[in-house]
């Protein structure tokens, strides 16, 4: 055992001066919520491109997976990002854990005390912890999948992983855990560092009409991918390819599958 | 002049009191809610109510109260749920049901009475909330005229020296509510006090080795409900998001 494992054990690790660990897990738990908050609704801004139609979804899949600058698709560039949201992922959820209630006792306290004090601040918190909790699970399994199947992100991929793979309730929930968690985390970051320095009402005006608009956003792309998985549900499998690549393809001598 | 029958009273409510009765010194005895009823009166505040009810229907119940004016911090509790002073709240903002409890966290004497200073000498002491001189400094000298502070700094000064130590912010605190070690917003107020003060000689590396760790200012969630209940509206939000910042700072520059 080393001599620093030692003196922590004896307890004697902020002996003579504090440990500046505090300070900065305390740092890396905002700046981590910070990236995955902005992460998330830009994410969503990609997602939505479905609504402009299927050939504008297939454009931003393609601009990831850097076709536009290389002439061909490499997927495990789009695994690249995943994986450092991954670890982006994992950094938060160990900060953030340490804040969550760790007995029964504490549950049954600050879950009365919210209750009792009508306090909307106290309020949101719990609701943080039961989205981030719920994160736990649900964003773990949205990364995974993205993480090894990058190839299956397409108007066609993702409407059937939607629809036939019967994925819709599971991004159901998602999307409105981690659009509560986000906003409010991101409400929260402001107000914990004081920047901007605006009015609590007025961030908290801010925060909700941005939870808004990207929970309408969100849902509004989920029926979008239900509606293309449902037409799409005897060809699952098949890959779209944007009319104009597949005559320039042609054109080529190539087949739109081999993008 | 005849008599004006015309004259009429405003119908007053009644108010329904429901108030936690429990005394530590008879633990058999388990935590009750016991009801009480009575008429309400103009610019009633809780503290009369609560006289009112000790004096006509029940002297056992125990509350505290010394200056009646929202000085002290004496009278807080929990109304409705939510920490307040009873001698500041009126009974005319509240509705006919008002339900009153001591205030979660502090050492509970008897019904409604806690002992806040215990916890508050605590703090204090654990955050050495006096001025700390350097022995030859100008200012441990008491003969020594004072050296003069801008105005402006003395008003700021004075601004976080309102704290009544009421235990409203502590009370609130769900922070605190879980973690029994938390220093509270009253703390954070108090140092970010003596932070100000040119006369005090400690630096932001001593202010760390007092507040900088989780049960500290790294534990608060800012979930600011001591900011929203605070009778005196100290400025406790940004008094604490400025010691985070520094407390950080400290952080990064620090070598362990």
């Amino acid at each position: 055992m080393s001599c620093k494992n030692i003196i922590i054990q004896a307890g004697l690790a902020d002996c003579p001066r504090k440990s500046r660990w505090p300070a900065r897990l305390d740092l890396l738990q905002s700046s981590t919520g910070l990236i995955l908050g902005l992460f998330m609704w830009g994410h969503m801004f990609f997602v939505a491109s479905i609504l402009f139609g299927k050939d504008a979804m297939w454009t931003i899949t393609k601009l990831f997976e850097g076709f536009f600058f290389f002439g061909k698709s490499h997927p495990g560039l789009v695994s690249c990002v995943v994986g450092f949201v991954v670890v982006v992922f994992v950094l938060h959820a160990l900060m953030a854990v340490r804040k969550f209630p760790i007995n029964y006792r504490q549950w049954r306290t600050v879950r009365a005390h919210a209750k009792a004090m009508k306090h909307e601040d106290s309020t949101l918190w719990v609701w943080q912890v039961y989205t981030g909790f719920l994160l736990f699970f649900f964003a773990s399994a949205h990364l995974y999948q993205m993480f090894v199947w990058p190839q299956n992100i397409g108007p066609y991929a993702s409407a059937d992983r939607v629809w036939s793979d019967s994925l819709w309730p599971f991004y159901l929930v998602m999307l409105l855990a981690v659009e509560l968690h986000g906003g409010i985390g991101l409400y929260r970051l402001a107000v914990k560092w004081g920047w901007p320095n605006a009015s609590r009402q007025k961030l908290k005006k801010v925060k909700w009409a941005l939870t808004g608009f990207f929970l309408i956003l969100g849902l509004a792309t989920l029926a979008a991918y239900m509606k293309i998985g449902y037409e799409h549900r005897a060809s699952v499998g098949e890959r779209f390819t944007p009319d104009w690549v597949l005559e320039k393809d042609l054109s080529a001598g190539h087949h739109g599958d081999s993008l | 002049m005849s008599g004006n029958n015309n004259i009429t009273r405003p119908q007053h409510r009644q108010l329904r009191f429901q108030v936690l009765r429990y005394d530590p010194a008879t633990p058999a005895v388990p935590p009750r809610m016991q009801a009480y009823q009575i008429e309400e009166a103009d610019g009633m505040t809780l503290f009369i109510a609560l006289n009112e009810i000790r004096e006509h229907l029940d002297p056992t119940l125990q509350f505290d109260f010394v200056c009646r004016a929202g000085i002290c911090g004496s009278c807080a509790m929990m109304i409705n749920g939510r920490p307040r002073l009873a001698c500041r709240t009126l009974v005319r903002d509240l509705p006919d049901e008002i339900t009153l409890a001591p205030l979660p966290f502090f050492e509970l004497i008897k019904d409604l009475s806690v002992n806040t200073g215990k916890w508050m000498r605590g703090m204090s002491e654990r955050l050495q909330t006096w001025l700390h001189t350097q022995e030859g400094a100008p200012e441990a000298d008491i003969r020594r005229i004072e050296e003069r502070m801008e105005p402006e700094l003395a008003e700021q000064i004075y601004e976080l020296d309102r704290c009544l130590e009421c235990g409203c912010c502590v009370a609130a605190c769900g922070t605190a509510q879980m973690r029994e070690d938390f220093v509270g917003a009253v703390g954070f107020g108090k140092v970010a006090r003596f932070r100000l003060d040119p006369r005090d000689s400690r630096t932001d590396e001593d202010f760390y080795e007092l507040i900088g760790d989780d049960t500290g200012v790294f534990g608060c969630m800012s979930l600011l409900a001591c900011h929203d209940v605070c009778p005196k509206s100290l400025p406790l939000q940004t008094q604490i998001a400025f010691l985070r910042r520094k407390m950080a700072v400290m952080g990064l520059k620090g070598a362990s």
